[in-house]
């Protein structure tokens, strides 16, 4: 890769390196406000970290158990309406798992909805096992895709030297096959963890003590330093799976022809009804429960400035962070060592669990009146989590640009601004407005954050969900609830595309 | 026109050019020709400013560059033209050529000059490889450079296209009186589309000259073999001339000490071009053929000459001359052989 002597590097390097402070910020705060009482690891502690740890490993594991399996089924084997049933298995990915633990808790358990329509009353879906069980119904599909993609890169023709040497079905299955899904099965287990230790709704409106439920309630009772002492146990925790993650190096092969197998029927009738129940249980029972709301109690509740709250914020820090990311992604462009782990530096924002970050900007806004509970604070918030997308999206986008482009512009005597301007803006936009629209639907969605940063008194979505929850009127929460849906369908659609994730094997729609 | 002193590049540790001068007067065409990595597209980058040199002077049309003051590539006035073509992929043909053009006759010039007028309001992926390079050069030429660089622009194209698409690149940088660097790593196209050639070996220029000179009069083995196959046979030159394994002809020498002053011998090595060489079927001959390979117009031959050394000799197709017969091998150009002084602890080849 060439350098270009014109990129006068530090003039690049000075506000890259206060993008990455002010993204890493948000650590120090905590450290600093963790230290002004004695750190204590006590019984509670421990208590908390084997909570976290355990829904975890649970949530990781079931979500590996169904995802892996239904992945292999909907590539490798020949099925009707394969694509529907892959559409169905990611489907989950839109639904907010908050939103599907409001369900399950309204749902379950004496005086739920279901014994009020039915008239029997399922088990509380509450605990350990309950929220690992609604983590898992929604973070599976993180495995199927993952475990999808490296099957698709998986040539045909390495099973079937497999079986030309004597394997059977099963042995290719255990040899050939599985070894080269390992990466795919390992990469989605990590995402369902990270997912599962920053999701703060879930565990909370489930009633299970982890990390992200404790800081809240630590933040709640003015133990700010107790939180952030929490807060940074949980950062560790995070960290260790990032490693983890950055070690597993997805193996670039060449795509081959897309392995076909033949089921027997018993298989294929125990994959459609698998995954139509799991569709139920994760999609099905929140949009009954919504519209059986919707027509008991109409919508009368709903007032449509909450609305406006949530998108203004959104849309402002969409533009925000893609402004912010622009010079981000173009040092890295360039190549360098210090630009690149710079970068990973700010994409560690994104592991900051939202609850973590809310609570770090929250002491910023105690030493600072005139920010604190602004739109402007809570902006910032979504900025500083959302950023990784941003720079993520602009850096393909500007790889994907010839190098020879920009010196072409020079040669022809556009100056740097000029080059800028003219060639990469214009080439650069498409992923620039994927990058906004991503960050505007998560920030849209973005449940603790807002919880902790929004001024007082200003509703958006997710807080009314929350405040539904907290006060029992759980029809309220019907039309927010399936906006949510709709915001998080959004956003599948535009990361799925991003991701190229779905692209279905030739067979696939048959 | 362009003047380069002293030019040194450094990548890290790799000294990529090396004390590099070079002369280009204005209008000329210099071809910049050695193998890969030998350091002529970094030469190229650095005139251009798009790479920063670590010494030296480069002066184009009296404005200097140095590490001291350097000049950015915009106020550079050097064009360049990419090996991937580099087109504006947002802008359609005539904005891409018209990219920072205020006169817009400039623009329809170059389009009819380059056979372009039917594709003004095309997008760059629609068109072949040698149209985007056609509009590539347009868009050079249409910005009215003084230096025009081309960075082996040939080099992604489909070889039936390059020898048309060469001579009409040099056509139009000889209408635009524009003086030009053209790098390439092929030696034919070097040859073809130049008015001198300055061969790089590992960062240095070790040879420049005419096309002809360089090939008939190179001053090195390595230039020798560089722009075409050849055998060296060893040889004794004297005033008479060198005699070799195969006869005693009149030579030129480009190295060296020598010619040998009266009296005195002296040991060379003689190249000779495999179209230089005759093969007579004759026994007892001097030679064996050891392998012969249809070639279309020609054949080519290699023979074991009694000495031991190996000939390649290319002759009309017509005859055809089966291997372990015994040839008579003779020089059968009229001009002067290239000798070079054999340097002691030289390995023979």
């Amino acid at each position: 890769m060439q350098r270009y002597s014109f990129a006068k590097r530090w003039r690049l390097h000075v506000p890259i390196a206060t993008i990455v402070l002010l993204a890493l910020s948000p650590i120090v705060v905590l450290i600093a406000l963790a230290t002004q009482e004695p750190l204590e690891f006590g019984s509670r502690n421990w208590r908390i970290l084997g909570n976290t740890v355990g829904l975890t490993a649970l949530t990781v594991l079931g979500a590996v158990a169904i995802g892996a399996p239904l992945a292999f089924a909907t590539t490798c084997l020949k099925l009707r309406r394969a694509g529907l049933v892959l559409a169905m298995l990611v489907f989950p990915l839109a639904v907010p798992s908050y939103i599907g633990a409001f369900a399950y808790f309204a749902a379950t358990g004496p005086g739920g909805e279901i014994e009020i329509l039915f008239g029997i009353a399922p088990p509380e879906v509450r605990g350990l096992f309950g929220t690992a069980w609604v983590m898992t119904l929604y973070t599976f599909p993180f495995v199927v895709l993952s475990v999808r993609a490296s099957l698709l890169r998986l040539d045909a023709g390495l099973v079937e030297s497999g079986r030309t040497l004597g394997l059977t079905p099963l042995g290719t299955l255990l040899h050939v096959i599985f070894p080269r899904i390992r990466g795919g099965i390992s990469s989605g287990a990590l995402l369902v963890a990270l997912y599962t230790l920053s999701d703060f709704a879930t565990p909370a409106i489930l009633g299970f003590d982890t990390f992200t439920r404790a800081i809240y309630v630590e933040y709640n009772a003015f133990g700010l330093s107790r939180a952030a002492w929490l807060s940074l146990q949980l950062l560790l925790l995070v960290l260790v799976v990032l490693t983890f993650e950055s070690r597993a190096k997805t193996v670039r092969e060449n795509p081959g022809r897309t392995l076909r197998w033949n089921p027997i029927p018993t298989t294929k009738i125990c994959i459609y009804i698998s995954t139509t129940l799991v569709w139920i249980s994760s999609v099905g029972l929140p949009f009954v429960l919504f519209f059986v709301w919707i027509k008991r109690e109409g919508v009368r509740s709903f007032e449509p400035s909450i609305l406006l709250h949530s998108v203004v914020p959104a849309a402002l820090a969409a533009f925000c962070a893609v402004i912010v990311a622009l010079p981000l992604a173009q040092a890295a462009s360039y190549g360098g060592r210090t630009e690149n782990w710079m970068l990973h530096l700010t994409s560690f924002g994104f592991g900051i669990p939202g609850i973590v970050m809310g609570t770090a900007l929250v002491y910023v806004g105690l030493h600072l009146p005139w920010m604190y509970q602004t739109t402007a604070m809570l902006v910032l918030g979504y900025v500083l989590r959302f950023l990784p997308l941003a720079t993520g999206s602009l850096r393909e986008g500007l790889n994907r640009l010839e190098n020879s482009l920009s010196a072409a512009a020079r040669s022809l005597g556009a100056s740097p601004f000029e080059t800028f301007r003219r060639v990469k803006l214009p080439l650069i936009m498409p992923a620039a407005l994927s990058g906004a629209a991503l960050i505007f639907l998560e920030a849209m969605r973005e449940l603790p954050l807002t919880l902790l940063l929004r001024p007082t008194g200003m509703e958006t979505l997710t807080t009314r969900l929350w405040q539904v929850y907290e006060a029992g009127y759980f029809g309220d929460a019907a039309i927010p609830g399936l906006l949510l849906i709709l915001t998080s369908f959004m956003a599948m659609l535009l990361f799925i595309r991003t991701e190229r994730l779905l692209r279905l094997a030739p067979e696939a729609e048959t | 026109m362009l003047s380069i002193e002293t030019l040194n590049i450094h990548y890290g540790d790799a000294h990529v050019v090396r004390n590099l001068t070079l002369h280009i007067a204005k209008g000329e065409i210099l071809a910049l020709v050695g193998p890969t990595g030998c350091g002529k597209s970094s030469a190229l980058r650095a005139i251009a400013g798009l790479l920063e040199p670590s010494k030296g002077e480069i002066r184009i049309d009296g404005q200097a560059t140095t590490n001291d003051n350097f000049v950015p590539p915009e106020k550079r006035s050097a064009g360049m033209v990419f090996q991937d073509f580099a087109l504006f992929p947002h802008l359609n043909v005539e904005e891409n050529v018209g990219f920072r053009v205020s006169e817009s006759s400039q623009v329809d010039l170059w389009l009819s000059n380059l056979g372009l007028k039917a594709f003004r309001e095309a997008m760059p992926e629609t068109l072949s490889g040698g149209q985007k390079q056609r509009v590539a050069l347009a868009r050079s030429l249409a910005h009215q450079p003084k230096l025009l660089l081309l960075d082996e622009p040939l080099s992604n194209l489909d070889a039936a296209l390059k020898i048309d698409l060469r001579l009409q690149i040099r056509h139009a940088i000889k209408k635009a009186g524009v003086t030009a660097i053209w790098v390439t790593h092929d030696q034919n196209e070097a040859m073809a589309i130049s008015d001198r050639v300055a061969v790089m070996r590992e960062g240095r220029i070790v040879q420049v000259d005419t096309p002809e000179k360089c090939y008939e009069a190179p001053n090195s083995r390595f230039v020798a073999k560089f722009f075409g196959d050849g055998s060296f046979l060893k040889g004794i030159a004297s005033e008479t001339g060198t005699e070799t394994a195969i006869g005693l002809h009149p030579f030129v020498h480009t190295n060296g000490a020598f010619p040998p002053s009266a009296n005195s011998v002296s040991q060379v090595e003689v190249l000779i071009r495999p179209h230089d060489v005759d093969l007579i079927e004759e026994t007892p001959g001097n030679a064996t053929v050891q392998t012969q390979a249809y070639e279309g117009e020609t054949r080519h031959y290699r023979v074991q000459l009694d000495s031991g050394e190996t000939l390649e000799a290319r002759l009309s197709h017509e005859h055809r001359i089966q291997p372990e017969t015994r040839v008579r091998a003779v020089v059968k150009s009229r001009h002067p052989l290239v000798a070079f002084q054999l340097q002691k602890n030289q390995p023979s080849t």
